[in-house]
């Protein structure tokens, strides 16, 4: 288990690792978010209260969803910059923060582009928009801190303290459409409860989520790949990878 | 299929402007994203190449060449 952990922690072990899964959540990822769109615009049938509008769903809840759960990643790997200084924590925070930034963007732009057939304006100051919103401003603020400060390790530790304190902006973002009244309704998906929507709207939205997790997936291995390269290339395993076959 | 025509999946019954304008903004984000993502990659091996034949080149340069210019002590006569 502990020899796990030091291996993961290893940027060396982590790239030749990730190289193999790359393929496969490639592959998957677009199959599976294609499937998802194409059987959410085509084949699920309308809403009954929405009408086609709530087609935006099969892109809106994925992109809300991953934006979400790419901050809870960036806490958990947070703690462990803080707590085991662990190099390969902090390469992940600066490598999916930007991925994190544009999603949100999207969950953003779709929501206020759903709003406006369905509630009658693109944006309102409820708390559900409102936090969506603090959550944007948080990844570019991590963005921000984290080029501000030229040494490594200081900003590791400037970025993964921001990160934490940001932390509490999620319950709220969760529970935002429970505790204030809102124009946004409730979640689609509850891990306790039977979905209220038909199988023929559920199983796509679910396909559109998974795909994107793969492919967000991939995204994290190649750019925390980037990243090492350009931290480790004094090294000779670095330099070894690069001039392979270009002698 | 949910739509009795090509023309009616298109226009959606008023909402195609809005669906499509979402699944275009995405698709074009997250492609731009996933294609920015593969070109900084191979962006910076190519640089670390570049770094490693500009250290080669360098050490053989410093090899072969010969000195132009030498400090061993010459004995000039005093007389």
């Amino acid at each position: 288990m502990w020899q796990f952990f030091h291996k993961l922690g290893s940027p060396k072990w982590f790239f030749g690792i990730s190289a193999r899964f790359m393929p496969w959540l490639l592959a998957g990822g677009v199959l599976l978010l294609m499937a998802g769109v194409v059987w959410g615009l085509a084949f699920a049938p309308k809403d009954y209260l929405q009408g086609n509008s709530y087609r935006i769903i099969f892109i809106h809840v994925p992109t809300a969803f991953m934006a979400q759960s790419i901050y809870i990643m960036m806490a958990s790997a947070a703690v462990v910059t803080l707590v085991w200084r662990m190099k390969l924590a902090d390469v992940f925070v600066k490598a999916v923060t930007p991925v994190g930034l544009v999603l949100t963007f999207l969950a953003l732009f779709t929501g206020a582009v759903w709003g406006k057939p369905t509630w009658g304006t693109w944006w309102i100051w409820d708390a559900r928009l409102t936090s969506m919103l603090i959550l944007l401003f948080l990844y570019g603020g991590v963005i921000a801190l984290d080029r501000a400060i030229n040494d490594e390790k200081s900003a590791a530790r400037a970025v993964a303290v921001l990160v934490l304190v940001g932390v509490v902006n999620i319950p709220i973002i969760k529970y935002s459409v429970e505790w204030w009244n809102t124009l946004h309704q409730p979640a689609t998906f509850k891990l306790t409860e039977k979905p209220s929507m038909p199988a023929e709207m559920w199983v796509p939205l679910l396909l559109s989520v998974l795909g994107l997790y793969m492919i967000f997936g991939w995204l994290a291995c190649i750019r925390m790949q980037t990243e090492i390269l350009s931290r480790e290339q004094r090294t000779r395993w670095v330099k070894e990878f690069v001039m392979k076959g270009r002698s | 299929m949910a739509f009795d025509s090509f023309s009616a999946f298109i226009t959606m019954d008023g909402h195609g402007p809005y669906v499509w304008a979402c699944y275009a903004v995405f698709f074009v984000l997250l492609l731009l994203l996933m294609v920015g993502s593969v070109r900084s990659r191979a962006a910076i091996i190519e640089s670390c190449r570049r770094g490693y034949e500009f250290q080669t080149d360098k050490s053989k340069v410093a090899a072969t060449s010969a000195p132009s210019a030498s400090f061993e002590r010459v004995n000039v006569p005093q007389d």
